[in-house]
């Protein structure tokens, strides 16, 4: 017989990541089954915000709500266990006109009945005072103090490292292709191979809604709702201490100017829903766009630094609620975490906790493990340490005094670590998201080339099989002189064959 | 704490320059701090020749003009440094690295000399929409991939920008047999050197569109396409123009940006235009003792202009070091009408023996213009120029003679009269 996992969860994004670490800690068999390369890589857990919301958004009585005022309490803790660098900066919602600032009031009250602490209205002196850069425009803010800033990636990476720390497994460039009840457990299959499990959990985000008719469960379907981001150079840094939101829309809270944790400037999203779930690109009137509306809060930001763009799509559920989809389905022993848009990221932990419970009242027994180890194991940061740490670091490794990524310091030691670790980086998109090497002003043009030959080192690979983000995405195409003899070949081939 | 007399960020051309220059000036106690592995910088990457005509009066390869120098550091025993990275510089002259040996140390210098050279505009900085795949890279990136590490980054390749890398590349990378199938360049005119231009692209039917650019990047894990279009005169795509070329590869030569991190954590005023520091005279940048030269204060065009400027950094700091302050630099020097910027940006007459020389570049595309230096309404010089191009860097020199007439309070102006 096959073996037989407990829970089988599907995607390894931030969602299907935390209900992993939630479940590990009970004496359970937990498989994490990722169509992408790596945690974090293909969704929105890779392209967002990056920010905590505090909750006043979503409609009250919602899971939305609930959970994101949840969620967002269980962060300060969640990142000090999993070693994650989280700054409550708060947020404002600014307000440019009279009419503008009436809105800021149904915000509050929203606030209110959701339970999120620590939000006020504030006077355009009050908001000044917090953001001196904001535009004089401005008429009033509403400020709520528990939001705050995260690296959604790095978070999500920490989430899974500790779940893969304790006991949960992970498989990786395994794409479902079809989910089957078999009596009391369902087996699911990929392109490569396929696995047993007495309950499946779908995180699939954009495509929580294919895998869900897949089982046959009562269909609903998801669709991408593109954001298009701007990142600044970090000497724009400055320019925002607080999550700067403008009133919201229908399509959803607006384009904001934040500073990210990494102390760069992030401008964006825009709002636009489409259809095809695999479009990552970025346009010229989304970015223009994103710019336009930012310039109304913060004007004095310098496009031309602008060191990277990208674009998110958020997995938006066609319900007729809008709310998250939790729950188990009509298939028994199916359990949904789907639709999860914004705030889904600052949801996360509590819809593992809610997902736990569900389990457990769909008969899955939990029996807390005694030897659950929250923390992760620290991650060192060259940068943050003092000269002391530095050199006693140096002394015991002397890869950590090699600088490999300049614009970001980060040394060769930092990046074997990223490697070696559990859920490790395997690509250079990897080493990216986890160490920042490449994500600087120069975006990779140095450290590129050395990063592809210590990912070769390490993962004993040739040059020729590194890629950027797993599949096809290879950085190098050929050994020079090799690539040159084989048209010669090729050629000379030819020739014979024509003179023959 | 370490001590040197002069301490020389980056062992690159600039960087050796310096180093021999002032050793052979009798200034010993020195050191070359270098981040890579070996000493020679960029130039290693560099394998085609056309470099040291002036220097060396042949043709080299990068390569072997590095190791003109290098061969002198050796047979000097100049103190080197490799695989070490200045994580700070201050204005009082403390340098602090890392090292994987020594681990985080500290040297008082006597004078700095900031050789650190410039890196390339990625592909954030100019904004092309699309994908994310695989595949696109800088011209220096696939040089080094090419030249030291022995592999090819791409098999079909668009170029866009056509500076030296990347025409230099253009011909490379056909040789390695992958197939360059066009250069594209936002401006009407290339911003290379005209040589490369004839030797890399036309030797070898390499199409230049002039006024065009990338509109798109295609391709979700590698490249397989790009977009590009004609542009108009404020440079927008003309959108009926666009067409697609299919390619594996889109490699960006679209600007180089000299790295003055360190300069700025050091409180060295920079120049908004030429990304340098702003220097005076004696190449002194605006805290007292800390000098620059070589592609760190402006991309230069050609080595032996690097090489040239190194020596006269190395020069003032050893005069900086005997001597101690300068007197103020007192006239500014500007860039009027058809100049882009000037270096140095302010001199002060008494500390020029006999002249000084002024490097340039025009905005613009000049046939038989007239270079001209201005100070108010009175002019110093006209030369007439028969080619006046953004792509090659002009030179002017001064004596101190002219620069006697020049008024104090205006200052000086390099402009272009046309016609």
């Amino acid at each position: 017989m096959k073996e037989m996992y407990d829970v089988l969860v599907i995607g390894a994004g931030v969602v299907g990541c935390s209900i992993a670490r939630e479940l590990s800690k009970y004496k359970l068999k937990i498989l994490v089954v990722e169509k992408g390369e790596d945690v974090a890589s293909e969704g929105a857990s890779k392209a967002n915000s990056a920010i905590l919301h505090a909750g006043y958004d979503p409609v009250p009585g919602s899971l939305k709500a609930k959970l994101n005022v949840r969620g967002n309490e269980m962060y300060d803790e969640l990142c000090k266990d999993l070693d994650v660098p989280i700054k409550r900066t708060g947020s404002l919602v600014v307000a440019f006109s009279e009419e503008e600032a009436k809105e800021l009031y149904e915000l509050f009250d929203r606030g209110i009945k959701n339970g999120v602490k620590g939000l006020s209205l504030i006077t355009k002196d009050m908001v000044k005072e917090i953001e001196p850069h904001i535009n004089d425009t401005v008429v009033a803010a509403l400020y709520a103090k528990t939001a705050g800033i995260i690296c959604p990636y790095g978070y999500t990476i920490a989430v899974a490292e500790n779940a893969a720390q304790n006991g949960a497994e992970f498989v990786f460039n395994s794409e479902v292709t079809d989910i089957k009840k078999n009596g009391d457990f369902f087996i699911v299959k990929t392109h490569k191979e396929e696995f047993y499990s007495k309950y499946v959990v779908n995180a699939a985000g954009l495509y929580s809604d294919v895998i869900n008719n897949m089982v046959g469960a009562k269909p609903f379907s998801v669709h991408p709702r593109k954001g298009e981001y701007l990142i600044l150079d970090k000497d724009q840094g400055y320019l925002a201490r607080t999550v700067i939101f403008q009133v919201p829309t229908k399509m959803g809270k607006g384009i904001l100017v934040s500073p990210t944790v990494d102390g760069n400037l992030l401008i964006g999203p825009t709002s636009e829903d489409i259809q095809d779930k695999e479009f990552k690109a970025t346009t010229k009137e989304g970015l223009n766009k994103a710019i336009t509306v930012a310039k109304r809060s913060v004007d004095k930001f310098d496009v031309r630094k602008t060191i990277t763009q990208f674009t998110g799509l958020r997995a938006t559920p066609d319900t007729e609620d809008k709310d998250f989809i939790i729950g188990e389905s009509d298939v028994k022993g199916f359990i949904n975490a789907a639709g999860i848009e914004s705030p889904g990221f600052t949801a996360a932990p509590a819809i593992a906790e809610m997902i736990r419970d569900i389990l457990k009242d769909a008969g899955l027994q939990l029996i807390e493990k005694v030897d659950f180890n929250p923390k992760r194991k620290p991650v060192i940061r060259f940068t943050e340490l003092s000269d002391e740490e530095r050199n006693k670091l140096i002394k015991e490794n002397p890869a950590y005094g090699r600088i490999i990524c300049r614009c970001e310091t980060v040394t060769e030691g930092e990046i074997i670590d990223v490697i070696r670790r559990p859920v490790g980086a395997k690509s250079l998109d990897g080493v990216k998201r986890r160490v920042r090497a490449g994500m600087g002003r120069c975006q990779g043009s140095f450290c590129g080339p050395r990063v592809v030959e210590i990912l070769a080192r390490e993962l004993n690979i040739s040059p020729l099989e590194v890629t950027k983000h797993g599949r096809n995405s290879n950085i190098l195409t050929a050994e020079t002189k090799k690539f040159l003899l084989e048209k010669a070949a090729e050629v000379l081939k030819k020739e014979v064959y024509e003179n023959a | 704490m370490l001590n040197y007399d002069i301490v020389i960020i980056g062992g690159g051309p600039a960087g050796l320059g310096a180093a021999v220059e002032a050793y052979e000036k009798g200034v010993k106690n020195i050191v070359i701090i270098e981040r890579d592995k070996y000493l020679g910088g960029i130039l290693q990457q560099c394998i085609h020749n056309g470099f040291g005509l002036q220097e060396f009066k042949e043709e080299l390869t990068g390569p072997e003009y590095a190791q003109r120098f290098i061969d002198k550091v050796e047979e000097y025993d100049i103190n080197v440094m490799l695989e070490t990275m200045v994580l700070e510089i201050t204005p009082d002259r403390i340098v602090k690295a890392v090292n994987s040996k020594e681990g985080v140390f500290t040297i008082k210098a006597g004078a700095i000399i900031l050789a650190m050279g410039c890196r390339e505009r990625p592909r954030g900085a100019i904004m092309i929409p699309g994908t994310r795949p695989a595949g696109i890279l800088t011209a220096g990136t696939a040089q080094r991939y090419v030249n030291m590490e022995g592999y090819l980054p791409g098999k079909e390749i668009v170029i866009l920008g056509s500076g030296d890398v990347g025409l230099i590349m253009a011909r490379r990378l056909t040789l390695e047999g992958a197939k360059v199938k066009a250069v594209v360049e936002l401006m009407p005119y290339s911003s290379g050197l005209t040589r490369n231009i004839v030797q890399c692209l036309e030797d070898f039917n390499i199409p230049l569109l002039l006024s065009h650019t990338v509109i798109e990047i295609h391709g979700k894990d590698r490249v397989e396409g790009v977009t590009i279009a004609k542009v108009d005169e404020n440079r927008e795509p003309i959108m009926e123009t666009a067409q697609y070329i299919s390619c594996d590869t889109l490699i960006l030569s679209v600007g180089l940006i000299p790295e003055n991190e360190l300069s700025q954590k050091a409180g060295i005023e920079l120049d908004p235009i030429t990304g340098g520091p702003i220097v005076n005279e004696m190449l002194e940048t605006s805290v007292p003792g800390i000098f620059a030269c070589g592609n760190v204060l402006q991309v230069h065009d050609l080595v032996d202009n690097v090489t040239a400027e190194a020596r006269l950094a190395a020069n003032s700091a050893i005069r900086f070091i005997r001597e101690g302050e300068f007197g103020k630099s007192s006239i500014i020097v500007k860039a009027g009408n058809g100049i882009r910027y000037v270096v140095p940006q302010k001199i002060n007459v008494d500390n020029i023996e006999k002249r000084i020389k002024f490097r340039m570049r025009p905005v613009n595309v000049y046939n038989n213009a007239m270079l001209v230096v201005k100070s108010g309404d009175k002019y110093l010089l006209r030369q007439k120029r028969q080619r006046l191009t953004p792509g090659e860097m002009v030179d002017v020199n001064l004596s101190k003679d002219i620069l006697k007439n020049a008024n104090f309070e205006e200052g000086i102006v390099f402009l272009v009269e046309e016609g």
